[in-house]
């Protein structure tokens, strides 16, 4: 087991005070707190910053640790608590990080113990705790937000062993997205969090959606936006153009003299749902690559025909 | 390994709460709601009294956020209302830099 140095992870002296600690503990808890960070492994850090405040604000159990510190640290920087090892500063769910006590290291559970304490103390007492909810990112892509999906989850459930103490589990949980989820919101799935003690029930899962930028559709709440490009001509005389959506090919007509960055809208092709959002298609004019001497005469003889200057506005 | 596939609820302005159903799935009481409401952290989408309150699927996510705060950055219930507003710009801001980034690296 690897050995935590919990004054290393806040930061501070292992002679520390206090206030010192605690004023290291919310300065990293603002900066990794998953609601608040962005940062990949903010949840990980902020555990392991909360586990580490969780033992050091506490004088009984700091002295424990330092004691751990001082003598049960291997020669390869690992931990191996010794064999007689039991903490007197029992560990129970509640308070500070309470809710989130089921997530401490095996490092933290090897010297304190764990929420299992918790299950054995409990049961059989007419004790009934709700599980904790769990919260979780989902990564999507928007073929998957807008069809709906299933996606498999791979979870770390911690749960009552049958000694009673608590064990980890890996769980593999299938989840039925919904077609239309938007980017930044959240499903739930009742009962999937974690398991309720005594007669509790089980905590919910909670989802945060986030899909993946798509290299042709922009997404904004419920609505697409396409920039779809047409040709001089098209533009110049109108008509009739395909152009993509996410539930296939539509058909759309464009006006005589249509300008770049002209929007469309096709109602209800935006993100399905019980109010199914729009897609705009963004119009942009685009050269051919290629010009011939032929089209060469066109263009010229379509300059002289249309006395245009499209940089009045500038005064030039 | 479970073999259920759970169906997911949409947690959208689609979902009515009462004010006991937020307070149940939130785990936290009533007299707490009330004060976020009057922080302006949630806003009833229905109703006048806390009797007649109706919040949306929307509103109990930002309760669970606005609790996770208070609890873990021992912020006072005006810095949560703050937060959760500025963490909301920042959200958009975000998407909106991704967008013109984008533009700018197709151009």
């Amino acid at each position: 087991m690897e050995f935590k140095d919990y004054y290393k992870i806040l930061g501070v002296d292992e002679d520390a005070s206090k206030s010192e600690i605690k004023s290291a503990y919310r300065k990293l808890a603002r900066k990794y707190h998953p609601d608040v960070s962005k940062e990949a492994d903010a949840e990980d850090h902020f555990k392991e910053v909360s586990e580490a405040y969780e033992v050091l604000k506490d004088d009984e159990k700091r002295a424990e640790y330092d004691q751990l510190r001082k003598y049960g640290q291997t020669a390869d920087g690992g931990f191996d608590p010794p064999p007689d090892w039991e903490s007197g500063a029992s560990f129970s769910r509640g308070g500070f990080t309470g809710a989130d006590s089921m997530d401490f290291s095996d490092f933290f559970e090897s010297i304190f113990g764990g929420a299992g304490g918790g299950f054995r103390q409990q049961r059989g007492q007419g004790f009934a705790m709700r599980g904790e909810d769990l919260h979780h990112q989902l990564s999507l892509f928007l073929e998957e937000a807008y069809n709906g999906c299933e996606k498999s989850l791979r979870m770390q459930q911690p749960e009552p062993g049958p000694d009673g103490g608590v064990q980890r589990r890996e769980r593999t949980l299938k989840v039925k997205v919904p077609a239309g989820v938007r980017d930044g919101q959240t499903i739930r799935l009742r009962g999937q969090g974690g398991p309720g003690m005594g007669s509790g029930p089980d905590g919910d899962l909670y989802l945060d959606i986030q899909i993946a930028p798509h290299p042709h559709f922009r997404l904004e709440g419920g609505d697409l936006y396409v920039t779809v490009p047409v040709t001089p001509w098209e533009a110049a005389l109108g008509g009739r153009i395909t152009v993509p959506t996410m539930g296939g090919k539509a058909t759309l007509t464009i006006p005589e003299g249509t300008r770049e960055g002209k929007k469309l809208r096709l109602r209800g092709k935006g993100m399905p749902g019980k109010t199914a959002g729009d897609q705009y298609v963004v119009l942009q004019i685009a050269m051919p690559p290629k010009q011939t001497e032929r089209s060469r005469d066109l263009f010229r003889e379509l300059g002289e025909e249309v006395p245009f200057n499209p940089r009045d506005h500038l005064g030039v | 390994m479970s073999s259920r596939t759970p169906q997911a609820e949409m947690m959208d302005e689609l979902m009515r709460l009462t004010l006991r159903d937020l307070c149940h799935d939130c785990q936290v009481n009533a007299e707490y709601v009330i004060e976020l409401v009057e922080f302006g952290v949630v806003q009833p989408r229905e109703g006048r009294s806390p009797r007649e309150w109706i919040f949306a699927g929307e509103d109990l996510v930002r309760v669970k956020k606005a609790e996770r705060l208070r609890r873990d950055l021992d912020v006072n219930l005006p810095g949560v209302a703050l937060s959760l507003d500025l963490l909301e710009e920042v959200r958009e801001l975000r998407r909106r830099v991704d967008e013109l980034e984008k533009d700018r690296t197709r151009d």
